[in-house]
C-alpha cells in the first residue's frame, strides 16, 4: 500500500496534514495521537514578534460548524525556534510552519529564518479574516500576492513553499494561477469564510470581533468545488482544507483534485481524528483495490 | 490512560425543570481528577451541535463521574434526552484544580447557580473546615440543599426571593460574613464558581480586603485542552487559556 504524496519536492508519508490554528504547536495533540504517522503537521501561525490576539468572545458555534476570531495569537518566531520546533524534531513527520506578517519584509525574514532552521514547508498565510493589518490584504490583491511570493520565493532555498488562499475572493482560479505563477510548489484552500452571529436576547454580536471565520462541515461543499475549480487550473498540488472530519470527506477532497489534505475543526472534536482518517484512507483503497493513493487525487468520474 | 474515552450514560436524572445530573460509567481505565477539573462531554452524534461541552464534574466514585448540569442551549437539550446505555464521547479531566488551602487558612467556598457544581467536589474534601456560602434566584434554583446540609455544618444558603435559606444575594450574605468574622479576615482563603457578574463582585470584595482566593472561569471553547486558543481571559499577566491555565485562577489575576 502506497500512501505517500509530493508536494514539489518534500514526500509525505500520507496525505493527512493539520491545518493551522487547529494543532496547535504539535505538543497539545501527543497524548491523543502518535505525531509519527502524520503526513505533516502544520503549526499555528508564526509571526515575527508574538501576537496577544484578539479579545473574548473569541468563539462560539453556528450549525455544522464554528466561527472564531482568535487574532493570530502566538508565542512570535524567536520562542517557536528555542521552545516548540526542537520537540517537534523529535517526531517522523514533515513540520511545516504557517507565517504571517504585515509587510513583504516580515514575511521575506520569518521564511528566511525558518528555511535556515530546517523546516520541511513554508505555509504563507494570506488569507486571515480576524486581523485588522496583513494577512488578508495579500491574499484578495493579485499584484501584492505576486509580490509577496516571489521575495519569499528568493528567500527560501530548501523549504517548501505553499500558499494557503482565502475563499473570500471571487475567483479562486485567479489567485490560484497567481500564486503559481509566483513561485509556490502548491496552494491550500481554503482559510476559513468570514461569517458572524448576532444574540437576539443581548443584541450583541457573539463574537467581541463581531466577524469571525467560518470552519467545520457547514464549509466543506464549498471548500470542495473550490478545491475542484483551482486544480483544473494549476499544475503544482492543491492541499484541500474545509471540514473534513473523516476519511470519507478527505478522500472526496483527493477526488476532487487535492494531493493532500489539512485537517481542521475536527481535531477539537476527536483530537484522535487525523490517526482515525490515515486508517480509514487505507482501508477504503484497500476495499477498493487500489494500491497508491496518488491514483485517487482528480478521480472524480464525470456523471 | 487517555484523556480522550468513551462511556456509557447510567443515569441522567432531573432535579429541577433546568438542572439534571448526569451519571457516565466510563467503558476504559480513566484518570482520576481533582477538584475544580472539567470534561468536554459530546452531545449528540450529529454535526450539530459539533463541539463538545465543558462541564466541571461534580462527583466521582468508584462507579463513575456525575455532573450537574444546567439546560441552557442547544446542547444541554440535547443531553437532557440523554438515557441509560448511550454510548458517548468524554475528554477529560481537564485544567486545573482548587489548590489546597494552607494549615492555618480557613476556606471559604462560594458558589452562585450551577457553580454549585464545580465547588461540590471541594466541598467534601474540605466539609470539616469549610464555610460555605450557595446562592440562587429562588427555591426551585437551589440544587442538592439536603446533601449539602449533611455533609456541611457551616453552610448558609440564599435565595434572591427568600424563597429559601437567608433572603439577598450571596453577595449580601459574603458581606455580612465578613463583617461579622472581621477579626480572621486575611486568614480566609476563598473558592468561588457562578456567573461572572458574582465573581467581579467577589474578586472586589476580596481584593479590597486583602483576602486571598481563586476562581472559577466559564468561556466558550472549542476543544478544551489548550489548541484552539479560543477561551482567552484577560489576566494581568496577558491572555490566558481558561482550559489550560484555568479553570481555577487567582482571583487577583483576572482582568474583569
Amino acid at each position: 500500500m502506497d500512501l505517500t504524496v509530493n508536494i514539489g519536492q518534500l514526500k509525505l508519508k500520507n496525505p493527512v496534514m493539520t491545518a493551522s490554528g487547529t494543532f496547535g504547536y504539535g505538543e497539545e495533540y501527543s497524548e491523543f495521537v502518535d505525531l509519527n504517522m502524520l503526513g505533516a503537521i502544520v503549526v499555528k501561525g508564526i509571526s515575527l514578534k508574538p501576537m496577544d490576539g484578539n479579545p473574548s468572545p473569541r468563539i462560539c458555534e453556528t450549525p455544522c460548524g464554528m466561527l472564531n476570531a482568535i487574532g493570530l495569537q502566538n508565542i512570535g518566531l524567536k520562542r517557536f525556534l528555542k521552545e516548540k520546533l526542537p520537540y517537534l524534531r523529535k517526531f517522523d513527520t514533515k513540520v511545516v510552519v504557517n507565517i504571517l506578517g504585515n509587510t513583504i519584509y516580515e514575511y521575506v525574514k520569518l521564511s528566511k529564518t525558518l528555511d535556515e532552521a530546517g523546516v520541511d514547508g513554508i505555509e504563507l498565510n494570506v488569507s486571515c479574516p480576524n486581523v485588522k493589518k496583513g494577512g488578508i490584504i495579500f491574499g484578495t490583491d493579485k499584484k501584492t500576492l505576486t509580490r509577496l511570493i516571489s521575495k519569499v520565493r528568493q528567500s527560501v532555498k530548501k523549504a517548501i513553499l505553499i500558499t494557503k488562499l482565502s475563499p473570500n475572493v471571487s475567483n479562486i482560479q485567479g489567485f490560484s494561477k497567481v500564486a503559481e505563477d509566483a513561485g509556490s510548489d502548491a496552494v491550500s484552500l481554503i482559510n476559513t469564510i468570514t461569517g458572524m452571529a448576532i444574540d437576539v436576547e443581548t443584541r450583541k454580536p457573539r463574537l467581541a470581533n463581531i466577524t469571525g471565520g467560518l470552519s467545520g462541515p457547514a464549509i466543506k461543499p464549498i471548500a470542495l468545488r473550490m478545491v475542484w475549480e483551482a486544480s483544473k487550473v494549476v499544475k503544482i498540488p492543491v492541499i484541500g482544507i474545509g471540514g473534513i472530519m473523516n476519511a470519507e470527506d478527505a478522500i472526496e477532497f483527493m477526488l476532487a483534485g487535492a494531493t493532500a489534505i489539512e485537517v481542521g475543526t475536527a481535531n477539537f472534536v476527536n483530537p484522535g481524528v487525523t490517526v482515525e482518517i490515515i486508517n480509514g484512507l487505507e482501508a477504503y483503497l484497500r476495499k477498493k483495490d487500489i494500491y497508491d493513493v496518488k491514483k485517487l487525487i482528480g478521480g472524480m468520474y464525470r456523471a | 490512560m487517555s484523556r480522550y474515552f468513551r462511556a456509557k450514560v447510567t443515569d441522567n436524572l432531573p432535579l429541577n425543570s433546568k438542572t439534571n445530573l448526569l451519571f457516565i460509567e466510563p467503558l476504559e481505565q480513566i484518570i482520576n481528577p481533582v477538584p475544580g477539573q472539567f470534561y468536554m462531554i459530546e452531545t449528540g452524534n450529529s454535526y450539530d451541535p459539533l463541539l463538545k461541552r465543558p462541564f466541571s464534574y461534580f462527583r466521582k466514585t468508584s462507579e463513575g463521574i456525575q455532573f450537574l448540569y444546567a439546560i441552557k442551549g442547544k446542547g444541554t437539550s440535547l443531553m437532557r434526552h440523554f438515557k441509560g446505555g448511550d454510548a458517548i464521547n468524554i475528554i477529560g479531566p481537564l485544567g486545573t484544580c482548587y489548590p489546597k488551602p494552607e494549615k492555618d487558612s480557613i476556606p471559604l467556598i462560594v458558589a452562585g447557580g450551577i457553580g454549585i457544581a464545580s465547588v461540590f467536589p471541594l466541598i467534601e474534601k474540605l466539609s470539616e473546615k469549610a464555610y460555605v456560602l450557595y446562592g440562587a434566584k429562588n427555591k426551585d434554583e437551589i440544587l442538592i440543599p439536603n446533601e449539602l446540609k449533611w455533609i456541611v455544618d457551616k453552610l448558609i444558603i440564599t435565595t434572591d426571593d427568600g424563597s429559601f435559606g437567608e433572603k439577598g444575594t450571596v453577595i449580601d450574605v459574603l458581606n455580612d460574613f465578613l463583617a461579622s468574622h472581621f477579626s480572621l479576615l486575611t486568614s480566609y482563603l476563598i473558592y468561588a464558581c457562578g456567573p461572572k457578574p458574582l465573581l467581579k463582585a467577589i474578586s472586589e470584595i476580596a481584593v479590597d480586603k486583602g483576602i486571598k482566593g481563586y476562581v472559577s472561569l466559564e468561556e466558550n471553547m472549542a476543544c478544551g485542552f489548550g489548541a484552539c486558543l479560543g477561551c482567552a481571559v484577560k489576566t494581568i499577566y496577558g491572555y490566558k487559556r481558561v482550559c489550560k491555565e484555568g479553570p481555577v485562577f487567582p482571583i487577583e489575576e483576572i482582568v474583569w
